[in-house]
């Protein structure tokens, strides 16, 4: 029941921050929103599980997990643990088998997953980038209708790559003379621009060099408020402490 | 008519020159002659076989001869059409008969009602001949569609979940897909469309040619099987694209990646 009832306010609250012309008589009203949405977790996980084939064993055991504002925690364990099984549930890229993710406390209606992943953004260890300069690709995402309440703005994007000691060449060079690391700092200020709540890392430096490393790490600590949380798949327990205040082991699917 | 008939010594004489190519398979040690043998032989089997059924068809002209023939044909375009490409996904099968079928039909029904006017609506000289046509590149069209978009899926699944990954829908995250997809469908049809009359000279072209039909009448007949064609063939692809689209990505703008595996 809490279900429907509670997906029914959702779009409001998303799109609220993207909303253009906003005015000075929407203030009192966002004050009052960001109460109401600072009483709930970011991303709560209530009794989530995923398990292969049937009868083969679990991905991810049956999880209560809570994200709150602020909240930076790290995941570490030997691969085939159900790390990324986590992250990409979390992104809702892969459904559960039980149980249901909440944002802010409610529940989210199948059409407004693009919204919910406008806020909660999820980075694979291999970034992904379009056949064009790294200026194309930065603008990629604001041509999804999710985001076409924004634009591309070229000033926020050259901060974010000042962060990484990227200068204002790297925007046009070509995407596929990007080294591993240049390649995954494009991916992270392509997902940073749009200003997400929420970032999910799927081991985003496992195959870099230690000065790409440094770089992607000093780009999230750029991006990272107390408003804001993220969770960060690592293979490296020294970067686990490093880059959270919050440090968990996952084994045969089931996070300690 | 004002055409040779043929007997069956006629083709006993045509079938001699199959023995020039045994004679060089010895010759040159090709070891292809128990192929060309074979080969020969289902060429006759297959086509008199054809022959008996159509002259049948003909001579019990009724819509309950000529419909389920019909239907025959279409259902096994449509499965060959899904035998293609090293990925499937369950439901391909039915995907592909689907839309071979409502874009093969659609476009027969407007061709042979439309244009040619056939009367009673089942006369089976027209409607099998031209819905054997519409389906022969039809299915080429669709299995080629469904092929390279399971093809750019399980290759590009990186920039899909990309996409998804930043908000992007389902449909934004499949499109560049769908388009590759449709487009390479369409690519056969165009081909044959530009070159036709120039290195190639349609086989019902020909053969109404062959039968004493004026070159300007066959030629009419010929631009309208092209369309006829072209837009079937361009129809079912869109349609098995969609259709793939929708076995593969959820509702919830989730690509299910496991759809797609390797053929048994």
């Amino acid at each position: 029941m809490h279900v429907a009832n509670n997906s029914v306010g959702f779009p409001a609250v998303l799109a609220w921050s993207a909303k253009p012309g906003r005015t000075e008589h929407d203030a009192i009203p966002l004050m009052q929103e960001t109460f109401r949405l600072n009483q709930f977790p970011l991303i709560e996980a209530i009794s989530v599980s995923r398990h292969d084939n049937p009868g083969t064993g679990w991905l991810l055991e049956t999880l209560n997990y809570a994200l709150n504002p602020g909240d930076r925690v790290a995941i570490t364990g030997p691969s085939g643990a159900g790390k990324s099984v986590l992250l990409r549930l979390l992104a809702m890229l892969d459904a559960p088998d039980s149980g249901e993710l909440r944002y802010r406390g409610q529940a989210i209606a199948d059409r407004h997953i693009p919204d919910y992943r406008r806020q909660v953004c999820y980075i694979a260890q291999k970034p992904a980038l379009l056949d064009g300069s790294v200026e194309d690709n930065l603008r990629y995402p604001y041509s999804l209708k999710v985001h076409a309440g924004s634009r591309y703005q070229r000033d926020a994007v050259l901060r974010l790559l000042e962060h990484a000691g990227k200068p204002v060449g790297f925007l046009t060079r070509h995407a596929s003379e990007l080294s591993g690391g240049e390649a995954q700092v494009l991916a992270l200020v392509r997902a940073l621009q749009l200003n997400p709540q929420v970032l999910l890392l799927d081991e985003p430096t496992a195959a870099l060099d230690p000065v790409s490393v440094q770089q992607v790490e000093a780009l999230v600590d750029a991006w990272f408020d107390a408003s804001r949380a993220l969770v960060w798949v690592s293979h490296d327990p020294a970067q686990a402490l490093r880059v959270s205040h919050r440090q968990h082991v996952m084994k045969a699917g089931v996070l300690a | 008519m004002n055409y040779q008939s043929l007997s069956n010594l006629d083709i006993a004489i045509a079938a001699a020159l199959i023995f020039i190519n045994g004679a060089l398979s010895v010759c040159l040690k090709l070891g292809l002659g128990r192929q060309l043998l074979i080969a020969a032989l289902r060429t006759v089997v297959q086509l008199l076989a054809i022959g008996y059924v159509l002259s049948w068809i003909f001579a019990n002209a009724q819509w309950y001869v000529v419909l389920p023939v019909m239907c025959l044909m279409t259902l096994i375009a449509g499965l060959s059409a899904a035998g293609r490409g090293k990925r499937t996904y369950a439901g391909q099968r039915l995907d592909s008969i689907v839309s071979i079928w409502v874009s093969s039909w659609l476009v027969a029904a407007v061709g042979l009602f439309a244009v040619i006017r056939i009367h009673p609506w089942y006369e089976p000289q027209y409607a099998i001949p031209i819905l054997g046509m519409i389906l022969g590149n039809t299915l080429t069209g669709v299995s080629l569609g469904i092929e390279r978009m399971i093809h750019e899926l399980t290759a590009g699944r990186g920039q899909v979940e990309m996409t998804l990954a930043l908000g992007g829908t389902r449909w934004e995250a499949a499109q560049l897909a769908a388009r590759q997809a449709v487009r390479a469908g369409m690519i056969p049809t165009l081909n044959q469309m530009s070159v036709v009359g120039l290195v190639s000279l349609p086989g019902m072209m020909t053969g109404q040619v062959l039968a004493g039909e004026s070159p300007l009448q066959a030629v009419r007949y010929q631009i309208i099987i092209m369309f006829l064609i072209a837009a079937a063939s361009g129809l079912g692809t869109v349609v098995a694209v969609l259709l793939t689209y929708r076995r593969v990505f959820s509702p919830q703008h989730r690509f299910l990646a496991w759809r797609l595996h390797r053929r048994d």
